[in-house]
């Protein structure tokens, strides 16, 4: 086999940066290469501040270039919400303590003693550009005694406050519905320590995921999680969520990584749980609670986390397969034959494919149009010793023709670029207009018939048409996190539209409750799904969980209207 | 009857080029225990005569080349899986060989494996010399065109077009020839699986430098290799004065 011996630090969207290399040759390759190269968002527009740009101050938030005034109004698509009026209006005298606690000039946003409305849009509407918060306050606190600060203040005189990290959620969590304060984390941006031998590093909540993971790299090691939005997203923000991602499959999920989190609750109080120690079985593991709860208890102003080692070797191949059985089987083998060295298991089916390729304009790697696209990823310590057992892999998926066809990343940018396939469904899925998204467990054997299903009631009912500009629907895409059987269900529009909404919910949820999945695997809840969350808890449950909420936040102020 | 092709191909493994080069600490050269590929300009070299064979040009075989350590088969064996039809190595661990090295020993395979056409890229983005394919042309006194972004063969004509500052120019010329390739020409497939199974059974015959009575010997010596000064953060002044003042200060005006 060619080199399919990748013996780089696992870097494969590390920037390409060859500055101290600058010869003409390197950059000229570079020049004629971007017209092809999909790193990620190359064909988004241009003024928009992308789901991957380095914002070198706070989020910014979802896509500022694009006018937000297009967005409807979360109060408005959502008629039945009401504002709650036991929650205070701000007035000058809230704005001058803000003031007061937070001291510099760039750490507030404040609508209320000026014309600030530009300003606030990005903090207001959310990267799908789906919802849309009135607030006229964003505060910036820059330390953890700040944070405490403000929601004493906003707790004593009920000022509603929605947490904010990047802005990236998908689910309309990290925008306001109505006028609530946001507190962004995007000043709170430094690494406290980091532990070269144990892998564990302490870091603010504000720490921008793909800095984290740059910052472990020079180090040698890794961030265990990692997503489409690391550019923007936040590690306060990915913790809020208990985002899943790429490397759930290898490294495990954020409740075994996190070690232990600072927060500060409704009335100030410290969460002082920053441990460093992978054992700690003295009382009730609290931090847990945090992760996933979306800021509805508290704000993590501090993460601690165990990292793992940097593969030095890493391989990526891409497949056609003829049919959803075939994938399954390709999922065995590789768990099978590539065991410990398997660190992705992607599963993207045809028409995602397309859509990635009509929306980027990139070329698709293999030739041929096949069903269903996988793309394996490996990772380990031993070059030699990873491409002979991906040879093996590879040569029997052939021979006994699992998959159709393939092909293996031969140099860092084609590695990149396959991996672009898969991370690019997600903007493509919504460039056309709108996207709406599920992101669902479901048991491995039926995960791929809600697609199907999905489909087959989009042709029946006429909403649907690649062409026709009338029809609101332009695809159904199904793509997803095969190694952790979750299927994210990406139904792309011209437009947002209600018809359709009414087709899909609570059709999907239903569809996924009946075979025993989450409708909502790694995204949360949020406000879109809130209303769904009883066809994966029971009452039971969603009681115990009221009663967290009123102990930890007894006046309600945290990311109301949202999660339970 | 047109002229049959008989394309040598070669191809240099080389740091990736996503790889940020570093220093050794001796200063001798730069770190080589990171990532390689074949060079990318290769890559269009081959890309380029696959595609002579798939537009039905009498391709009657591709031959792909390589000097260097034994890791260099693994760029072959790519080389194979996009679709050269056999490979000859060339062991050579113990230096780096020189562009008049190079050029010296693709003669002697040219002449022995009867070639009639030569596509090498126009420079490895390791040392960056752009000398190989010009040296060749001259030791075999062969018609040269460099940096093609297009070719078109017609019988024993080659049509090549190459991108000069402002405009681009054609030349024209009877094989044999040497092209050398330039980023425009083409966009280098991906390896196939099936053809990456292919490739494995594709010849590949390993040979020493003594083979073609060529010594290698080098003609330069590299004194010293240095990391580029970091580059120093900008400042911002007030208006145009402050501009004035600052490049006054910096002996600029
Ligand atoms: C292109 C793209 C790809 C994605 N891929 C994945 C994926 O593969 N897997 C996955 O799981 N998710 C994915 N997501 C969604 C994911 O949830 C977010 O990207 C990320 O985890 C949220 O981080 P953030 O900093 O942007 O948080 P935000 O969007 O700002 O906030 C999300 C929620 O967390 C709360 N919050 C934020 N920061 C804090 C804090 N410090 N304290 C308390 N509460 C807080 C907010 O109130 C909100 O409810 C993707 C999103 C995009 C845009």
């Amino acid at each position: 086999m060619p080199s399919i011996n990748r013996c780089l630090p696992a870097v494969r969207r590390l920037r390409i940066a060859n500055t101290n290399f600058q010869q003409s040759s390197q950059l000229r390759i570079q020049a004629a290469r971007s017209a092809y190269q999909p790193l990620q968002r190359r064909w988004q527009h241009s003024e928009a501040a992308t789901a991957s740009s380095n914002a070198d101050e706070g989020p910014p938030p979802s896509r500022s270039g694009l006018s937000q005034s297009k967005i409807k109004y979360t109060a408005e698509s959502y008629p039945d919400l009401k504002r709650d009026s036991r929650f205070k209006e701000i007035t000058s005298d809230d704005v001058k303590f803000f003031k007061d606690v937070l001291g510099a000039d760039n750490a507030i946003i404040d609508g209320y003693s000026q014309d600030a409305t530009s300003d606030l849009e990005a903090y207001n509407a959310d990267w799908m550009r789906k919802y849309r918060g009135q607030t006229r306050l964003v505060l910036k606190p820059d330390s953890t005694e700040q944070v405490s600060k403000i929601l004493k203040y906003c707790n004593d005189n009920l000022i509603a406050v929605n947490p904010q990290g990047g802005n990236t959620g998908l689910v309309g969590g990290s925008v306001p519905v109505f006028d609530e304060t946001i507190i962004n984390l995007g000043r709170m941006k430094n690494i406290r320590s980091f532990d070269d031998v144990s892998g564990i590093l302490v870091a603010d909540a504000g720490v921008v995921l793909e800095e984290a993971d740059n910052y472990l790299g020079e180090h040698g090691y890794v961030f265990p999680l990692d997503l489409g939005a690391k550019g923007t997203c936040q590690i306060g923000g990915n913790i809020a969520t208990n985002a899943g991602g790429l490397r759930l499959l290898r490294y495990g999920s954020l409740h075994g990584n996190v070690l232990g989190i600072e927060a500060v609750l409704p009335d100030g109080t410290i969460v002082d749980d920053l441990c460093k120690l992978r054992k700690n079985n003295t009382g009730y593991d609290l931090k847990q609670l945090f992760i996933g709860a979306e800021g509805t208890i508290g704000i993590v102003t501090g993460v601690s986390i165990i990292c793992p080692q940097r593969s030095p070797a890493v391989n990526v191949a891409y497949f056609g397969l003829e049919s959803y059985e075939k994938v399954q089987e390709a999922f065995k083998e590789a768990k099978k034959q590539l065991q410990e060295i398997l660190s992705a298991f992607e599963l993207m089916d045809s028409q995602s494919q397309k859509l990635y390729n009509k929306a980027s304009g990139n070329k698709l790697p293999l030739e041929n149009d096949h069903a269903f696209y996988c793309l394996i990823e490996t990772s380990g310590s031993n070059t030699d010793h990873d491409s002979e057992k991906l040879n093996a892999f590879l040569e029997h998926v052939m021979g006994e023709e699992i998959v159709e066809d393939g092909v293996v990343a031969e140099n860092e940018t084609q590695l990149k670029n396959l991996w672009a396939c898969r991370e690019g469904i997600s903007e493509a899925s919504q460039h056309f207009g709108g996207v709406y998204k599920y992101d669902l467990s479901i048991p491995l054997p039926q995960l791929y018939d809600l697609i199907e299903d999905c489909r087959k009631m989009f042709q029946e009912n006429g909403l649907m048409d690649p062409e026709d500009e009338s029809k609101p629907v332009l695809d159904v895409v199904g793509y997803g996190h095969m190694g952790d059987a979750n299927l994210h269900l990406n139904v792309a529009t011209r437009r947002y539209d209600k018809q359709v909404e009414k087709v899909l919910e609570p059709w999907v949820f239903e569809w996924v409750k009946e075979r025993h999945g989450s409708i909502s695997a790694e995204h949360g809840l949020g406000l879109a799904k809130k209303p769904f969350i009883g066809y994966s808890r029971s009452d039971n449950m969603i009681n115990l969980m009221g009663q967290i909420k009123k102990l930890y936040d007894p006046n309600g102020i945290m990311n109301p209207y949202k999660y339970i | 009857m047109a002229t049959k092709l008989r394309i040598l191909v070669p191809v240099k493994r080389v740091i990736d080029y996503a790889v940020k080069p570093r220093v050794n600490k001796a200063q001798t050269g730069v770190e080589t225990n990171v990532k390689h590929s074949m060079n990318p300009f290769d890559e269009l070299s081959i890309e380029e005569a696959v595609r002579l064979r798939e537009k039905k040009k009498p391709v009657e075989d591709i031959l792909a080349f390589s000097a260097g350590p034994a890791k260099s088969q693994d760029i072959l064996r790519t080389a194979m899986a996009m679709g050269a039809d056999r490979g000859i190595h060339v062991v050579e661990e113990k230096q780096e060989l020189e562009p008049l090295g190079v050029a010296k020993l693709l003669k002697k395979v040219v002449e022995q494996e009867d070639r009639n056409l030569v596509i090498l890229g126009k420079q490895s983005i390791d040392d960056d010399a752009n000398q190989t394919g010009q040296m060749l042309a001259g030791l075999l006194n062969w018609p040269q065109a460099t940096q093609a972004s297009q070719v078109e063969i017609d019988g024993d004509t080659c049509t090549v077009t190459r991108e000069v500052d402002g405009g681009v120019e054609t030349l024209r010329a009877k094989l044999p020839m040497i092209i050398t390739t330039d980023l425009r020409l083409n966009e280098p497939r991906y390896a196939s699986l099936p053809n990456i199974m292919k490739a494995k059974k594709k010849p590949l015959d390993k040979k020493t430098l003594a083979d073609f009575g060529v010594d290698g010997e080098k003609r330069l010596k590299t004194v010293k290799v240095t990391e580029p000064p970091a580059r120093q953060g900008g400042g911002k002044v007030e208006d145009v004065d402050g501009m004035i003042g600052k490049l006054k200060e910096l002996g600029a005006l």
